[in-house]
């Protein structure tokens, strides 16, 4: 299911403001990304790109070309909602529906689509939740809402509401940061074992934890704020952290700055 | 003051006096100079509190006036055989009693219509004006509102007397008067869904998206239902709003001692009217029994719809 993601010379744009400049890189399939780099340098918002989230904010669009494997995400026709379909996201904060049980939200993505069978939607529900490593903790309650789980197993609940779609990639954005130190390695664990399967792009603000979890990585940093952020280098996450071509990475990684 | 006693600096510190050495006493003028800042904030709270208890009370007294008069004057009333099955048909004002079924069926049947019109037209623009409106229109809409809610109901009732009376030559009737209520709720519905809707967190908006679901499935099956209870809570603000409203009756819907179902054509009965009526031959006690009776009907109506409102809101809001 897994696909690549290869993009060439995009821009990010909030309205006239230029955020990212000029990234291109590829996503190896079946592997773990890691975006690292200061705040502010546009990660997050280059990641949204990735799945046509940023064009969700007023002024948000983007300039350049994203290839999924031989689809281009942008051109013309292309419906973001497919798009979005395929490409499915973490976010820093968990927020599952407050209005849904545990298993409403993980058959969320499915039921809103139009997936009304029980049988199918059990199916998906328990695979997703073992997927997420949740259905040990939460099968004798999925009828309870999904609010009332622990900070880490609601991040998993979202993880488990992610991948119920079938996505080919799955991006994350810090989805640790809100999360003691247990739960973030409950969650490193299961991104451990979904890259078998998926995509994965990450950005962190924890470079331990790209060093743990990731097979390559990104670092991007800017000039001075105000200027748009840059990708500096894209390499095997061992050679980024042991050896960088670059000095801004060597500096970053180090502790130097950032 | 019972308030500050309890809580007064000076005494924790008592002890720390008894072991000081007696002649000198040099840290006396420290502490005190530190309790100073102590008392003026207790000041500011006892203050603070009693002008709070003051407002609060002060707000409280004509609300338990007015219902102690209604339901001293008309409670009785509402425990007459006829009451709550009856009309006013051929009861004359120095009649006792007769019913108020005619008058609640009206009112009930009016709003109910009036609601049915307004609400999905209020609830829509206001999803227009949050989840979709940008720029100029939207403004301008969300002006048209403001405005709206500021129109005096008689001035409603005169545009809607002017249009569907004078220039299409549609008669009064009860369904003339619910045009004029729908004018009056639509602004109380659309701001109290706007405001309801603005406090549904982005995330979950995203959270859909991502999942690739369509916006206007997220809108309906995550916004709308996560703003449920706030919702409706706004909707039976407008209903109580409207319910027991009255210069656009005396405009647009005649009374009628009747039974009358039909909002099409001629005159109409809701509480307000009868209460309107009866006030006309105050000086006769049967007369004013019947006014503060139907009074403390239409209080009861109110406080009705806003519990059904509680228990759905209740049932529909967001679980913990």
């Amino acid at each position: 299911m897994a696909k690549r993601i290869d993009i060439t010379d995009l821009n990010v744009y909030y309205g006239s403001f230029k955020a990212v400049e000029g990234v291109s890189m590829t996503v190896e399939p079946r592997s773990v990304t890691a975006f690292i780099g200061p705040s502010g340098c546009g990660k997050s918002t280059f990641l949204r790109t990735l799945n046509r989230m940023h064009e969700v904010i007023p002024g948000g669009r983007v300039e350049g070309k994203v290839m999924l494997d031989d689809q281009d995400l942008y051109a013309t026709g292309m419906d973001p909602v497919t798009v979005r379909r395929t490409v499915g996201m973490v976010f820093q904060r968990p927020n599952p529906f407050p209005t849904m049980s545990i298993y409403d939200n993980v058959a969320a993505g499915l039921r809103l689509n139009g997936v009304k069978n029980k049988k199918t939607l059990d199916g998906i529900v328990e695979t997703s939740l073992k997927g997420a490593n949740l259905w040990t903790e939460v099968k004798d309650r999925l009828g309870k809402p999904g609010a009332g789980l622990s900070g880490g197993q609601q991040q998993r609940l979202c993880i488990a509401r992610a991948i119920a779609v079938q996505p080919q990639v799955l991006l994350m954005d810090e989805p640790c940061s809100a999360l003691d130190p247990i739960s973030t390695l409950a969650i490193e664990d299961l991104v451990n074992e979904l890259k078998s399967e998926y995509t994965i792009v990450i950005v962190t603000h924890n470079m331990q934890q790209a060093a743990r979890v990731s097979d390559r990585t990104a670092f991007f940093n800017l000039k001075a704020t105000g200027e748009p952020g840059r990708l500096i280098e894209i390499d095997d996450t061992t050679r980024i952290f042991n050896n960088p071509t670059q000095q801004a990475t060597e500096d970053y990684i180090s502790g130097r700055f950032g | 003051m019972s308030i500050a006693t309890d809580r007064r600096p000076d005494d924790a510190i008592v002890p720390d006096d008894a072991v000081t050495p007696p002649g000198g006493r040099p840290g006396r003028d420290a502490l005190a100079e530190m309790r100073s800042p102590h008392r003026a904030r207790a000041v500011k709270d006892v203050v603070a509190r009693i002008v709070m208890w003051g407002a609060f009370a002060l707000a409280m007294v004509p609300l338990v006036w007015i219902l102690w008069t209604v339901i001293g004057k008309g409670a009785h009333m509402l425990t007459t055989a006829t009451w709550w099955t009856g009309n006013q048909r051929n009861i004359n004002s120095d009649d006792f009693g007769g019913g108020a079924r005619h008058a609640i069926e009206g009112t009930l049947e009016m709003v109910g219509l009036t609601a049915l019109i307004a609400v999905p037209i209020g609830i829509l623009t206001a999803v227009y004006l949050v989840e979709y409106g940008r720029g100029r229109l939207a403004k301008a809409i969300s002006f048209t509102v403001d405005i709206l809610s500021g129109v005096p109901s008689i001035v409603a009732a005169l545009f809607i007397y002017a249009v569907w009376v004078t220039t299409l030559g549609i008669g009064r009737s009860g369904f003339a008067a619910s045009l004029a209520l729908v004018l009056l709720m639509i602004p109380v519905v659309v701001r109290s869904t706007e405001e309801m809707l603005k406090l549904v967190p982005n995330e979950l908006r995203e959270a859909s998206y991502a999942l690739g679901v369509p916006k206007w499935v997220t809108v309906v099956k995550v916004v709308l239902r996560t703003a449920f209870s706030g919702i409706v809570t706004g909707v039976l603000l407008g209903i109580a709003r409207v319910m027991g409203e009255t210069a656009p009756l005396l405009i647009l819907a005649p009374y009628t001692k009747n039974f009358q179902r039909d909002l099409f054509s001629g005159n109409f009965p809701t509480l307000p009217m009868m209460i309107n009526q009866d006030r006309g031959d105050f000086a006769l006690e049967t007369a004013a029994e019947r006014m503060w009776g139907a009074a403390l009907t239409l209080i009861i109506l109110v406080l009705l719809l806003n519990l059904i409102g509680r228990v759905i809101a209740h049932y529909g809001s967001v679980k913990k």
